[in-house]
């Protein structure tokens, strides 16, 4: 498995053409307190690029953007009533949607987590 | 009925001051009145008025949606519940009050001239359903306020019916949709810098399009570049903010709407700023298509819960054969007469239709017309002059103790925007919102505009002294430096306010949104 992370702080751990997509710490600590998760249907097809979940904190509505192209195969439903787990742990409980990649080569323009740590660091 | 708040929930007291209901045997603290929700109050039975019993049989009219038992209405007098309501004001904070610095919300004062005008009886007790005959001077008036807004915005024609700014915006994509479509040239794509009022890209997806952003420039104007990069044959409008969110004029406007235009788009302009520029910039030379003014906002009608808002959108040429109906115009008879959809069809065939029952908010209407026509055309001037004099003020005397993103760029408009940059580890922007409430103030807008980090938009507006202004600028210089200093009570302000500092989070992630059960 390897997680590929996005310039819009969204993360995708791949396994297989199975990829788990979520924010990453960085983002809910900007985002504050996260109040309540829009997610997408399953079985939805997804364009990467494209916002199939928004993230509303005490702050702001944010978009989340699905760093491949494919179909929603499942979402974390625990986040319905603890929308908080996307607080205390942003990337593993935390999780957002499932979606089987249609297209493994949108990965190679992803950061691996070297590369975004030093992206987030200059911000 | 009568059961207490069933959550049990109330939000904490003062520091340093026990819970009342142990301090004083009323539970109220001096002339701090606690005030149950009025459900609680009262007794079943009690009515403030007598009403007589009712005579002969009930008809059956109402088959099986008759009320079978009474309704559950708190049982008071007529003082005890003027006595609710006068405890609630109280604990409310109102332009009235004190100054109410919410940047892109233009709060100032509501003159009391407008209020004596707007309670005239012939324009407060009329009907919209009135012949009108019966109304000629209030359609007069009508048409002299749309007159003024024309000439002020250098447009050619004015939809008076939208009821507030986002209903404007509305107004003025269904104005583009109907133009597009009326040649055969549908269109997909709205794009919103993200300078933009919110309100934008909710408005364009709700008229049917999609929405693409456009980038901000470091300068935090619109990307002109990445702008006119998108601009293709499906792009149907442009919607910016003039004055920005930033509290910028978008000085590329003129060559925004050119490269618009060039590609058959259309510009819309969020009018929700024009007192920073009104009787400076006319929108129309701009090559603006349709702006909405917020009458509550430049004009000074009442709003914030003082009043229902109002958003006429003024239309270039090309827009305004799809203006929607009802509409006043002087005929070549020279008599005022109404174009509603029985004289359409030859008056006026191109309309896209309707967006409210009547002629619009009329009430703000006499306000609105009220104010321009007390301050006259020099009068408005001084309004944009003032209201931006006032916003720089503030800049300038605390841009040495807080971070102003733009501040190297020049004056500001109407409003001054900090962020939180440079507070200290641990303090944010709702410190310094919370500790104003401390201060007597109402706070700023907070976290918004999105593109600067830990937002502080202020907007004094023109009507703020500079007594008080260096007031509230002191204050706001004295939360700066207890952040600069540490000070850990700055962290849980407000201290003095009714109420200590609220968990939003709790009131969003599980609301209590009854009173019982």
């Amino acid at each position: 498995m390897t997680t590929y992370y996005t310039q819009d702080h969204e993360w995708i751990e791949v396994d297989g053409d199975l990829g788990t997509v979520g924010i990453t710490d960085y983002a809910q600590g900007q985002l504050g307190d996260i109040t309540y998760v829009d997610l997408p249907e399953v079985g939805a097809p997804v364009a990467k690029g494209a916002a199939p979940c928004v993230v509303d904190s005490v702050k702001a509505a944010s978009d989340v953007f699905s760093p491949v192209s494919g179909t929603i195969v499942a979402v974390n439903e625990t986040l319905a009533d603890a929308p908080e787990l996307v607080n205390t742990d942003p990337e593993t409980g935390g999780w957002l949607f499932r979606v089987t990649l249609s297209d493994p080569a949108e990965l190679t323009g992803l950061m691996d987590k070297a590369a975004y740590e030093a992206f987030v660091k200059d911000l | 009925m009568n059961a207490p708040n069933p959550s049990g929930w109330r939000p904490a007291m003062g520091d340093g001051v026990q819970d009342p209901a142990q301090l004083t045997a009323s539970g109220d603290r001096g002339l701090m009145l606690e005030e149950p929700l009025i459900f609680e109050l009262g007794r079943p039975g009690t009515c403030g008025v007598d009403f007589d019993e009712p005579a002969g049989e009930m008809l059956p009219g109402l088959a099986r949606f008759a009320r079978k038992a009474a309704p559950a209405l708190p049982g008071l007098t007529e003082p005890e519940t003027v006595r609710h309501y006068t405890r609630l004001s109280r604990q409310n904070y109102a332009i009235d009050l004190g100054p109410f610095p919410l940047g892109s919300c233009t709060m100032k004062h509501n003159p009391r001239l407008n209020e004596k005008v707007a309670r005239l009886p012939g324009f407060a007790d009329i009907h919209p359903l009135q012949p009108q005959q019966t109304v000629p001077g209030a359609i007069a008036a009508i048409v002299e306020l749309a007159d003024w807004l024309v000439t002020l915005t250098g447009m050619d024609a004015v939809a008076m019916t939208p009821k507030a700014g986002a209903h404007g915006e509305l107004c003025g994509l269904l104005c583009i949709r109907a133009a597009l479509e009326a040649r055969g040239d549908a269109r997909a794509v709205i794009l919103v810098p993200e300078s933009a009022h919110g309100t934008n890209p909710a408005t364009a997806a709700f008229a049917g399009y999609r929405v693409e952003n456009i980038p901000a420039t470091a300068d935090g104007r619109v990307d002109l570049a990445a702008l006119t990069a998108r601009l293709e044959p499906d792009v149907a409008a442009v919607m910016i903010t003039n004055p920005n969110t930033c509290g910028l004029f978008e000085r590329d406007m003129k060559r925004i709407a050119d490269a618009v235009h060039a590609v058959g788009g259309f510009v819309y302009c969020d009018g929700a700023n024009f007192n920073a520029i009104v009787g400076k910039v006319r929108p129309g030379d701009l090559g603006v298509d349709a702006m909405h003014i917020n009458l509550h906002k430049t004009f000074s009608t009442p709003h914030g819960g003082g009043g229902p808002g109002s958003g006429p959108v003024v239309l270039s040429a090309a827009l305004a054969p799809f203006a929607p109906l009802p509409f006043a115009q002087v005929g070549s008879d020279g008599v005022l007469r109404l174009i509603e959809e029985e004289d359409a069809l030859t008056a006026h065939p191109h309309s896209f239709g309707r967006m409210a029952a009547f002629h619009g908010q009329m009430g703000m209407f006499t306000r609105a017309l009220t104010y321009i026509l007390s301050h006259g055309a020099d009068g408005l001037r001084q309004v944009a002059e003032d209201a931006v004099l006032n916003a720089n003020y503030v800049l300038r005397s605390l841009d040495d103790a807080l971070d102003a993103p733009f501040g190297e760029a020049g004056p500001c408009m109407h409003e001054a925007l900090f962020s939180d940059d440079g507070l200290p580890e641990g303090f944010t922007t709702l410190d310094i919102a919370k500790g104003l409430i401390d201060e007597g103030f109402h706070p700023m807008t907070v976290y918004f505009p999105l593109v600067v980090h830990g937002a502080m938009l202020i907007e004094p507006t023109e009507t703020e002294s500079k007594a008080g202004l260096d007031r509230f600028i002191a204050a706001m210089r004295s939360l700066a430096v207890r952040a600069q200093g540490g000070d850990p009570s700055l962290k849980s302000a407000p201290h003095l306010a009714p109420r200590r500092r609220l968990d939003e989070t709790l009131a969003a992630r599980k609301p209590v949104l009854t009173y019982a059960g």
